[in-house]
């Protein structure tokens, strides 16, 4: 028997603990619990009344038995009787066992509840504490329900003491967190806030808690808290080392506090008021300063509450990404601690600067620190911390580091673990394409991609790097050439031999005439991988084969016996089979001039970038990094296209082999009415209207998607859509471009109508989005319209609208156009109606500058008022009666709704008919949409 | 008596544990939906504390979860941390969640937090917990904690409620617990005779 210091009230229950710990087997304590729950359950059922003292005693082994893992399906009752004991010790125990152990009986919920109450009337705070204590641990609907009242006025009141007034704090924020809609908002709000000012640092601790929760919700009644968190903060980090007592540790004074208000302040942006912002600049100094000044204690504790501080100023610092110095200095401080002898510094350190990359002030500073970084991806023990680092390179890369560091990240995974493998790859392969300025460089990096992991090597990166060399026509020949080395590697992997089937199929006619990789040498050479490879790769190779029939009439024989062989003729796969059956009979019926336009070299593929960080997203989460921040950066209009591969042979049924199969002279699939969703995304980027071309997005990496800029017409074409959703797109005297199109809060669907005004056929009619779309068919016959759908979905705040790029030939000569699809940010604005005292109050409180845009123009049209509310619908405004006091003016309000956020937006609208001339305000929560809106409102009158 | 110790947790420099090898991280389920089910905002979600051999001695858990989910969480997260290594940092990502843990002597107190909260901070509500426990029972040592396991939960009440650190100062958290024991002593005085107390 242990000696036990205090409160040793349950000999019985110790007894019991004991021989569980002395049982020799699992079977044995099974046993002795077995017993126990007998025994209890006798002692439950009997028909002596238990004194509280055994039911406490009770109640406490089945507590015991349940946290060994067991079940308990009884005993509720007796811990609900001591509820009403007037015993501290046997409600104490009453409590703990509900918190434990709740199950929704509503019966015995009711009964809870009333012990409850009893407690939080009862005056004495000791069981108020408990009270508040077993709602906080419980936290559920129910009491919420019961409760949600009563605790505001508890935390509130006069005369509550402190320790009852934290437990209130922390129990309300708990039932906030589980049931916000049960919680009122009331007067006890504002009261909240100065509980901020409290006497006693407890009270403040626990209350900042409650308002960090609180504000998130309701921003602007809470904010008179940031000044008071200021100066609280202020007095804090000023104060020294022992000023406040008990709240000091190890030297530091109110590191929990101090962390907590810190936090509170990132709700929030900058402080406007210089003063307020002053101090707080002041404080967020003194932390940085501190941290160089020589320590206070040797002990860890000391440096741990010291540095919490300092890791939360930095990310308030980085939260408001406004002080450049500031943010150089936490730079700074990060870089020595990567250097750390702590691993948790360096660690953490590696973290918190990965968020520090991706701010344009800090961005070089971090980049000084690269070839730290780069040791510590190689020399760091643990992996947690080198998973910091490859993510900390991913971030800081750019255009001069890329080939340093995703050399580095490649020579990593050579023993990198298993476990983050996947993810590594899909960052080199994603800096490699965004980053490549040679493309031979980048070649070459998924080849070793693939040659080091080829295992982690996913569809999609190797998919990419075909894309990419069908779309270049420079770095073919270098392409063919590369693959073909690497495939003369005794041992490869089979996506190796995926890529280099494929390549070789389409390119290998440019390294035919060395007489090392002749068309048969090349032949040879992916044959004698044939059987080591999956029923996909073989298939795949099949294809390759029949194209070099067609490349190389001399390779026709040779391979004409290996389709004809046994295997491959009768093989058991169907697959396998039809294809050597089909491409057998092509090869010997067709003339060469058809063998040769049915296996011409494949198209272009329509850009269709970022399946690959779709891929990486879906795998982290949105982080930081080059794409983490997109929706700071730019947002993108994510398209989500019907998407169908390009055509494919109707004949080959696999759809496995489709991206890859061949172009077919068959007819494509005529486009059906029903749009596939495929997870194929691409935020189309496209060029400022100043036409430089963007040159940082990683979105629009690559080949702009489109061949041309759009037309010059593009964008007052784009202006007339504006307001509507039907009409004609596009009209010229070969063709018409008809839209309709519908949108439904984040989602919408696009109908475009491709009509040939000629009686000539188009041909190879390939129109590209920027996204994937479902193929139409290629030719449009004279005076016939095709169609095509998309479906839309708006995940972010956007500004350009997506380009549709359409390539045909008309009478043998090619055309060419690039249009803006008609989707702008306003198409996801949903109409809200509200009466003249809501529109007020929260225009109010959308005061600040950078909410408000506002602009005054000159009438480009009539000014007629039916018009003009006609125009305002059409936008997706709501239109508010009698708001505005004068009754010529426009009001309305709406929400734009986007995947990832919605933005409330008001607008006014004041027309001045003698000046002709337009005032347009707009005012939302976001600086840049309303500008945007702004912007595309102002056109339309 | 099996090897959970008597060794002062606070005192015991931790030593070497185990040669398991290294294995997976524990975050090979990145990204699966589980996680969800934690709540959205909050400080800690739940805190674990568990021997050496694995054995679990104390659950607080902070968000609503099936009991299921509780023993799955449990499991994973005890195979994990003891697969660690010392010297490791005391970090590590684990679902969409960061587990912070150290061990005392023979215990390990492991703390999820969510990705965007303070890791150093919460090793020191570690910290703190584990100086209550020791100042509250003198020298605490895990059995201290398996008998006492009640008392243990009070004192955890107490310091952090809901997820968030109610109470930091060591004086008034102790405060809170002793006027309760002194509480319970003059009730014991009624109960003179404890000798049927055996079963």
């Amino acid at each position: 028997m242990p000696a036990v210091s205090k409160g040793d009230g349950m000999r019985g229950l110790a007894v019991f603990i004991s021989d569980i710990r002395n049982c020799k087997s699992k079977e044995a304590e099974i046993k002795r619990i077995n017993k126990e729950l007998a025994n209890i359950r006798s002692k439950f059922k009997g028909d002596k009344a238990l004194d509280g003292y055994s039911k406490k005693k009770y109640v406490c082994k089945l507590l015991f038995i349940f946290l060994l893992g067991h079940d308990i399906d009884f005993g509720h009752m007796e811990a609900v009787n001591l509820l009403s004991s007037n015993k501290y010790t046997e409600k104490q125990i009453g409590y703990l066992f509900i918190s434990v152990l709740v199950n929704s009986n509503s019966e015995l919920i009711r009964l809870i509840n009333n012990g409850i109450k009893n407690d939080l009337a009862s005056r004495n705070p000791t069981f108020m504490c408990l009270a508040l204590h077993c709602i906080a641990n419980v936290g559920s609907r129910e009491m919420a329900e019961a409760f949600a009242a009563e605790v505001p006025r508890v935390l509130v009141a006069g005369d509550t003491m402190d320790s009852v007034k934290q437990s209130a704090a922390l129990c309300l924020l708990r039932l906030h967190k589980a049931c916000p809609d049960l919680v009122p908002v009331g007067e006890w709000t504002a009261r909240v806030v100065h509980l901020l000012n409290d006497q006693h640092m407890g009270v403040v601790t626990a209350a900042v808690s409650l308002i960090t929760c609180l504000c998130k919700k309701n921003p602007d009644d809470f904010k008179t808290c940031v000044s008071l968190a200021v100066s609280r903060l202020s007095r804090i980090v000023s104060s020294a080392s022992t000023d406040l007592q008990d709240y000091t540790y190890y030297f530091v004074p109110a590191p929990w506090l101090s962390v907590k208000l810190l936090r509170l302040l990132q709700c929030y942006p900058p402080p406007e008021e210089a003063a307020v912002k002053g101090r707080l600049v002041e404080c967020l100094e003194t932390v940085l300063n501190k941290a160089q000044e020589p320590p206070k204690s040797k002990k860890v504790q000391h440096s741990n509450a010291k540095n919490a501080i300092l890791f939360e100023a930095i990310a308030l610092i980085i939260h408001y990404d406004s002080e450049p110095n500031l943010l150089v200095r936490a730079c700074n401080q990060l870089g020595q601690f990567l250097q750390h002898r702590e691993t948790n510094l360096r660690y953490l350190a590696l973290e918190s600067m990965c968020a520090l990359a991706s701010s344009e002030f800090s961005h070089e500073a971090v980049k000084t620190h690269i070839d730290t970084v780069i040791g510590a991806l190689k020399t760091e023990r643990d992996v947690s911390v080198r998973q910091r680092a490859a993510d900390l390179l991913y971030a800081m890369c750019d255009r001069s580091t890329a080939q340093q560091i995703v050399a580095e990240m490649l020579s990593y995974l050579e023993t990198a673990d298993y476990a983050i493998r996947e993810e590594i790859v899909l960052k080199v392969a994603i800096l490699a394409e965004k980053y490549a300025v040679d493309y031979s460089w980048y070649v070459d990096t998924i080849l070793n991609l693939i040659r080091i992991a080829g295992d982690y090597v996913s569809e999609e990166v190797w998919y990419r790097v075909i894309q990419i060399v069908i779309n270049r026509d420079d770095v073919q020949g270098y392409a063919a050439k590369t693959v073909f080395e690497a495939l003369q590697a005794p041992a490869c992997h089979e996506n190796m031999v995926k890529v280099g089937g494929y390549i070789l199929g389409e390119f290998g006619n440019l390294i035919a005439g060395d007489p090392r990789s002749s068309p048969l040498v090349q032949f040879g050479l992916l044959h004698s991988k044939f059987h080591l490879c999956s029923v996909a790769t073989r298939a795949l190779l099949l294809s390759t084969y029949i194209k070099f029939i067609n490349l190389f009439p001399e390779t026709k024989g040779t391979i004409q016996e290996v389709l004809r062989a046994g295997s491959q003729l009768r093989n058991a796969d169907v697959e396998l089979q039809q294809r050597a059956v089909e491409y057998l009979k092509l090869s010997s019926i067709a003339s060469t001039d058809v063998l040769a336009t049915v296996l011409e070299e494949m198209p272009p593929f329509p850009e269709r970038e970022s399946s690959i960080l779709a891929k990486l997203k879906k795998k982290r989460g949105p982080g930081p990094g080059p794409e983490g921040d997109e929706g700071r950066r730019d947002g993108g209009a994510e398209l989500n296209g019907g998407g169908e591969p390009p055509p494919s042979t109707a004949s080959t049924p696999s759809p496995s082999a489709d991206l890859l199969g061949f172009r077919g002279g068959a007819p494509a699939p005529p486009p059906a009415g029903s749009s596939l969703l495929v997870d194929v995304e691409t935020p189309p980027n496209p060029p400022p209207p100043g036409g430089a071309p963007p040159d940082d997005a990683f979105l629009g990496a690559g080949p702009p998607p489109p061949d041309a800029p759009p037309l010059p017409e593009a964008d007052e074409l784009l202006n007339k859509f504006v307001c509507k959703n039907n009409g004609v797109l596009f009209e010229n005297q070969l063709l018409q471009i008809g839209v309709k199109s519908e949108f439904r809060q984040n989602l919408g669907r696009m109908y475009l109508f491709y009509g040939n005004k000629t009686s000539v056929p188009f041909q190879s009619f390939v129109p590209t989005l920027a996204v994937q779309t479902r193929a139409v068919e290629p030719g449009v016959e004279g005076g016939a319209q095709v169609q095509q759908v998309l479906n839309i979905e708006c995940l972010g705040e956007f500004r350009g609208a997506p380009l549709l790029g359409l390539r045909f030939r008309y009478g043998g000569a090619p055309q060419s156009l690039t249009l803006k699809l008609p989707v702008t940010l306003n198409k996801f604005f949903q109409a809200s109606e509200m009466g003249a005292q809501d529109f007020f109050q929260r225009w109010k409180q959308l005061s600040m500058p950078q909410q408000e845009a506002q602009k005054i123009f000159k009438a480009a049209h009539p000014m007629d008022p039916e018009v003009t509310k006609a125009k305002l619908l059409g936008f997706g405004s709501a239109l508010l009666e009698k708001v505005d006091p004068n009754p010529d003016n426009f009001v309305g309000a709406g929400i734009i709704q986007t995947k990832t956020l919605q933005v409330g937006c008001l607008l006014r609208l004041e027309p001045n008919a003698q000046a002709q001339m337009y005032r347009l305000t707009l005012r939302t929560s976001k600086e840049s949409v309303s500008k945007h809106l702004c912007d595309l409102l102002a056109m339309q009158f | 008596m099996p090897a959970s110790s008597k060794t002062d947790l606070l005192l015991a420099k931790a030593k070497p544990i185990s040669d398991v090898p290294f294995g997976s991280r524990g975050g090979s389920s990145l990204g699966s939906g589980a996680a969800s089910s934690f709540s959205p905002r909050g400080t800690m979600q739940f805190m674990l504390l568990f021997s050496r051999q694995g054995k679990l001695r104390l659950q607080k858990w902070y968000v609503p979860l099936s009991d299921k989910e509780k023993k799955k969480i449990t499991r994973e997260l005890v195979q994990t941390v003891l697969a660690r290594k010392p010297k490791m940092c005391s970090f590590l990502e684990w679902r969409d969640l960061k587990i912070v843990y150290k061990r005392y002597a023979s215990l390990y107190f492991c703390c999820a937090i969510e990705d965007q909260d303070n890791e150093l901070i919460t090793l020191e509500i570690i910290h703190r917990y584990v100086e209550l426990l020791d100042k509250y029972f003198g020298s605490v040592c895990e059995l201290d904690i398996i008998f006492n396991f009640e008392k243990a939960y009070f004192i955890l009440d107490e310091f952090l409620l809901g997820g968030e650190v109610q109470e930091t100062s060591k004086k008034n958290v102790l405060k809170a617990i002793e006027q309760a024991d002194l509480l319970q002593e003059s009730q014991n005085e009624d109960w003179g005779g404890l000798s049927e107390d055996i079963l």
